[in-house]
């Protein structure tokens, strides 16, 4: 109790709210290198998703290179991708490259599985009947398929976005910003309560993002595909 | 790092039995994990499937677990636990959880309701029913968390090494590496460690084939006509 008394006052100490250190800018950095990482593996993995899924071809290649891809540790990643990364730039090369590298893989494997299996589960008669009325193949994913897969597809962002923040925590044990540095710096300094803030900040930032992604995939899904839509395949550390 | 060949193969050479106490380690360390939280997974699963209102909090308590960094987590348990085996698997065990659960209780659900009717029109009582009829057609979805619990649990050992080298397994050579300027023992671990979580894979997918002798029939390359949900873990 007497460790969550002095977490909780570090946490509440006006001077840790202030400066390059402080848990705003922490806050900051930690949120722009998993909103960024995400979208870049969004970007990647979401046409490729949706071309093997709506298409069929290529999907054992795809999906065993993300089941491989799920098999790096992005501890090893971060690591590896370091000496390429400082001589490409001494600036960012130590902090924001590794970890960026290592959350855009992290993120790709359950965008591309989900985006591929929420249109493999469209109903077949469904295309069928949308193909008897005229619909061409664009038509079929944009205004059929997509809609119907929304749910797993979001799922599978969702995943991908919740892990993302966790495991960006990684990044501050190669000097990177973030709350991670919190973590690391309160094992190295054996500071109990700074380490166990930067846990509470992590897990929170990763359960609100869990929340928003919950209500956000609610809005955007049709309200006659949110009965039946229940996406539970798709979840990996 | 300049000019230096990537790998220095004759350091491999030379630390060849350091290599495979690592590798073995490593798998004993992710193995104890997995075979523990599958315990702890299905007893909760039962528990979920029977008694349909648990299935809620149980997945949330998980879940929320699930988001606590990994390196948090192994850190918070030092002082508690101290450096002893139990810091390195607790975490692993919990971070097994989510997934498990969702699986064996998707595999459970995915149980069609026709043959349950009809293990129950042929007199089979609720537990034998369980075992004999929902249990080996649930396989495959178990088998698929099984599957992801393993593979993401093997990586997860890496994080273990910054604790110590007591047991990080392969991630110490990570560790070593990254602290020394060495970049030989980082892609040994890394390489060493990727291949492990794909080895073990294989081998689930080998023993889904043999406790599922039916479905190897319908085994088909994923076509149009064949999309249930439950093959597509298991792609």
């Amino acid at each position: 109790m007497d460790l969550l008394r002095a977490t909780t006052g570090w946490l509440l100490d006006p001077s840790h709210l202030v400066g390059p250190d402080g848990i705003p800018t922490r806050l900051e950095q930690h949120v722009a290198i998993c909103v960024v990482s995400l979208f870049v593996a969004a970007a990647i993995a979401l046409p490729i998703g949706t071309f093997i899924g709506h298409t069929g071809r290529g999907a054992f290649a795809a999906i065993n290179l993300a089941n491989i891809g799920r098999a790096v540790p992005s501890y090893a990643v971060m690591v590896m991708v370091l000496p390429v990364a400082l001589s490409l730039s001494p600036k960012y090369g130590l902090d924001v490259i590794p970890t960026f590298t290592a959350m855009t893989l992290l993120a790709i494997p359950p965008i591309l599985v989900n985006t591929f299996a929420g249109l493999r589960q469209v109903d077949p008669d469904l295309v069928e009947a949308g193909r008897g009325m005229g619909m061409r193949e664009r038509q079929l994913l944009l205004r059929l398929e997509l809609p119907l897969a929304l749910p797993v597809v979001l799922g599978g962002v969702r995943t991908a976005a919740v892990q993302v923040v966790a495991t960006a925590t990684l990044g501050a044990e190669l000097g990177g910003g973030g709350l991670g540095r919190y973590i690391v710096d309160g094992i190295a300094r054996q500071e109990d309560d700074r380490l166990l803030t930067g846990v509470f900040l992590v897990a929170a930032l990763a359960l609100t993002t869990e929340a928003a992604f919950a209500v956000a995939s609610r809005v955007l899904t049709s309200a006659g595909v949110r009965r039946t839509a229940r996406a539970g395949l798709d979840t990996e550390r | 790092m300049n000019g230096k060949p990537l790998i220095d193969w004759a350091w491999v050479g030379q630390h060849l039995d350091d290599i495979a106490m690592r590798t073995v380690q490593h798998l004993e360390i992710a193995l104890i994990a997995i075979v523990v939280g599958f315990a702890i997974s299905f007893g909760l699963s039962l528990w979920a499937v029977r008694y349909r209102r648990a299935f809620a909090p149980i997945t949330g308590v998980a879940g929320v677990l699930y988001t606590i960094p990994s390196l948090a987590l192994f850190a918070a348990l030092v002082p508690i636990t101290r450096l002893s085996l139990l810091t390195a698997e607790i975490p692993l065990v919990v971070y097994t959880q989510l997934i498990l659960i969702r699986n064996i209780v998707a595999g459970f659900d995915a149980v069609p309701s026709d043959v349950v009717e009809t293990a129950n029109g042929m007199g089979f009582g609720r537990t034998e029913r369980l075992w004999r009829i929902e249990l080996p057609l649930a396989i495959p979805l178990i088998v698929a968390g099984l599957r992801l619990a393993s593979v993401s649990t093997i990586g997860l050992v890496t994080v273990a090494a910054l604790l110590g080298d007591k047991f990080g397994g392969l991630g110490v050579f990570i560790t070593d590496g990254l602290q020394t300027f060495f970049p030989t023992k980082v892609y040994v671990g890394a390489v060493l460690s990727v291949a492990l979580a794909l080895v073990v894979d294989l081998a689930f997918v080998i023993l889904q084939r043999q406790l599922t002798p039916w479905s190897r029939a319908q085994d088909a390359p994923t076509g149009r006509e064949q999309r249930t949900p439950g093959s597509l873990a298991g792609v």
